[in-house]
């Protein structure tokens, strides 16, 4: 694997950004979901992007990992124009990252072992028995048992999916994780778990976060940086204790809402 | 880029054992050719060098955790020196994720496997029927029901599922009839005639068609039309939740969903029985007419002769009983369907295969019936 020229420029901070958004415009028919948004993501940080229902997070997130087209703008990943780079440049991007799904979306007729596999297929010289080691490390990283390997995802609970689905998206150890929603529908004691999960194969690996929540204590436990979405564009960035600062009728609202301050007070014990 | 390799020393003069030096990318591409090299090491403890590696992912962290297993296994000790501490990090992660041997399910015996999956099979078959026959005493009981309230039938669906397994289904069964009974002719024309009795082709054709093919012929177009169908809007329906949310509204699905779609089906197919025989008929006699020369005058009069009424009443019989089998069948899958769109397919290829089945086994328990009481 070669590396992709990373020429971007560095910020201030010396800080490497592998994902920039510029300027970025997206319409649904007369509706405009975007409008001029700029967003860097920096090297090895857990970023997390709030926002109200129908702000366009997850297309935002479905933008950036090419499901959805914008209309105007570009997107860098590794230096690399997205928007307008040839098929076999992206591939090569794309192998780089995971995405996790909200619900996983799992193959529902493979089992985990063969969901973890599947992308490893595209791996040329790779043994199979080789593949299925490395594919039942994948699955015992995200904490599931040995035994869930072989089950199919209609047997596993919600939690049990979405660990699958984490461990697919980390299949070819990617260097940037996409995940929507990773908390949603899970018991607090199951998404405070899940959490931990993230930050310390996070730590471990050295990944490279993106995510979408709405999960305020997931913000408080994972993320270094919080983007908020609001105008159709990031409002503002910065740590958890910057938003509390911000000034604006939204941001005040959810950072300062009855939630957010259960949130923080757990975050303080 | 420096090429992916790994070099080992055999326990020098100096003692402290053999070394294994690791140099270049530990990545998941690199592994495989790395876990070849490292088949067959030297006696003795080992040190495992990272000093040189470059970067490692988990698949190289899992070959340097799964050597280290395997050594240790064999009783002889390795060290991991010169790892950095993001190589360190990545290391002690996979090491302690790594299952160890006795976390893993035991190995089975592949021939225990079989003849447990033949068991389970024979087990769920028993259960299968037995459940199934139990569905159809629900639909029966459901119907009784409902014939002492009538109001609560739902017309609507009633109609709408009548339409949808009978008006709709009533040009492919014609065309299939049609054909058959030209079939028919042209078969038996070519035969009788080697006796000169080729008149009786009226006679084969008649009792042929009337008593078995006409129905049976429905009844299986009817089954992969319809079972299939059945099975496939129920069993969505049973993957979205809604058969459930059904339930806890107090609206019993069997009377809102299956009711319908099973009696729509026993009033329509003795319908469509009869449109095939009919068009068969009128195949049969064209092709008479023109490969035999019988007139429809002469194939009239001589199908009079050719059966009594039972000859018809034989196969109409049938058919209300065809038509229960395939919408139990259909809506029995249906409600089995679970979880998984997987299971959906499976189950709506079962339901044909199963109601045409059955439809052959009760047809040919007809025959042996009718033959039993003379008609």
């Amino acid at each position: 694997m070669s590396d992709a020229p990373t020429e971007a420029p560095a910020a201030a901070s010396g800080r490497e950004a592998v994902i920039r958004v510029r300027g970025l415009v997206t319409r649904f028919g007369p509706a405009v979901i975007h409008d001029g948004l700029d967003l860097d993501v920096w090297r090895g940080e857990v970023l997390g992007v709030v926002g109200g229902s129908g702000t366009g997070k997850s297309v935002l997130l479905r933008e950036i990992v090419g499901l959805l087209r914008p209309a105007e703008g570009s997107i860098e990943v590794f230096g690399v124009d997205m928007l307008h780079a040839d098929a076999a440049r992206r591939r090569e991007v794309e192998t780089r990252w995971g995405v996790m799904f909200q619900d996983g979306a799992l193959f529902s007729s493979l089992t985990v072992r063969e969901n973890v596999e599947a992308p490893m297929r595209i791996m040329a010289h790779i043994e199979p028995d080789l593949r299925r080691a490395l594919a039942e490390l994948k699955v015992a990283l995200v904490g599931l048992p040995p035994d869930a390997n072989d089950k199919y995802p209609a047997d596993l609970s919600g939690g049990m999916k979405k660990r699958a689905g984490l461990a697919r998206a980390m299949a070819l150890d990617p260097e940037i994780l996409f995940l929507d929603e990773p908390t949603a529908g899970l018991d607090p004691i199951g998404a405070s778990a899940f959490d931990d999960l993230i930050r310390s194969l996070q730590q471990a690996l050295g990944i490279t976060v993106f995510l979408v929540t709405h999960d305020l204590d997931t913000l408080h436990a994972t993320c270094d940086r919080v983007a908020v979405l609001a105008e159709k564009r990031v409002l503002v960035t910065g740590t958890m204790a910057d938003m509390l600062e911000v000034d604006h009728p939204w941001v005040h609202e959810y950072f300062h809402g009855p939630r957010a301050r259960a949130a923080l007070a757990s975050a303080g014990d | 880029m420096t090429e992916a390799g790994v070099t080992i020393e055999a326990a020098g003069a100096a003692g402290g054992g053999s070394v294994v030096r690791f140099a270049g990318p530990m990545l998941a591409a690199d592994v495989s050719a790395l876990r070849d090299r490292l088949r067959a090491l030297p006696d003795g403890p080992v040190t495992l060098d990272l000093g040189k590696a470059g970067e490692i992912d988990t698949a190289g962290a899992w070959l340097v955790v799964t050597l280290r297993r395997r050594l240790a296994a064999e009783g002889i000790e390795a060290r991991v020196e010169g790892a950095n501490p993001k190589q360190a990090l990545i290391i002690e992660t996979v090491e302690k994720a790594l299952p160890t041997a006795e976390d893993r399910p035991r190995p089975t015996n592949a021939f225990v496997d079989w003849v447990a999956t033949i068991g389970a099979k024979v087990h769920d078959f028993g259960i299968g029927a037995v459940e199934m026959t139990g569905f159809g005493g629900q639909i029966v009981a459901c119907f009784l029901a409902t014939l002492a309230r009538p109001w609560r039938l739902r017309i609507t669906a009633l109609v709408h599922h009548m339409q949808d397994v009978g008006l709709n289904a009533a040009p492919i069964v014609a065309l299939m009839a049609f054909l058959i009974g030209v079939v028919l002719a042209f078969m038996g024309a070519v035969q009788l005639r080697q006796f000169g009795a080729e008149v009786f082709v009226i006679d084969l054709i008649a009792i042929t068609l009337l008593r078995e093919l006409g129905i049976l012929m429905t009844a299986i177009v009817v089954a992969g039309r319809s079972a299939s169908a059945y099975t496939a809007a129920i069993g969505s329906m049973k993957l979205r939740e809604e058969i459930d949310a059904m339930r806890t509204l107090s609206l019993d699905p069997i009377e809102t969903l299956v009711l319908p779609r099973v009696l729509a089906l026993v009033l329509m197919l003795p319908l469509l029985g009869f449109l095939a025989n009919i068009t068969g008929l009128v195949g049969g006699g064209l092709m008479a007419w023109a490969e035999l020369g019988i007139s429809p005058a002469l194939f009239v009069a001589r199908l009079q002769d050719a059966g009594d009424a039972w000859t018809f009443l034989t196969g109409m019989i049938k058919a209300p009983f065809f038509a229960a089998i395939i919408g139990l069948v259909g809506c029995y899958e249906g409600m089995k369907v679970e979880k998984s769109a997987e299971s959906l397919g499976t189950r709506t290829s079962d339901s044909v295969v199963i109601s045409i089945f059955l439809i052959i086994v009760l047809d040919a328990a007809f025959a042996v019936f009718f033959m039993e009481v003379g008609v």
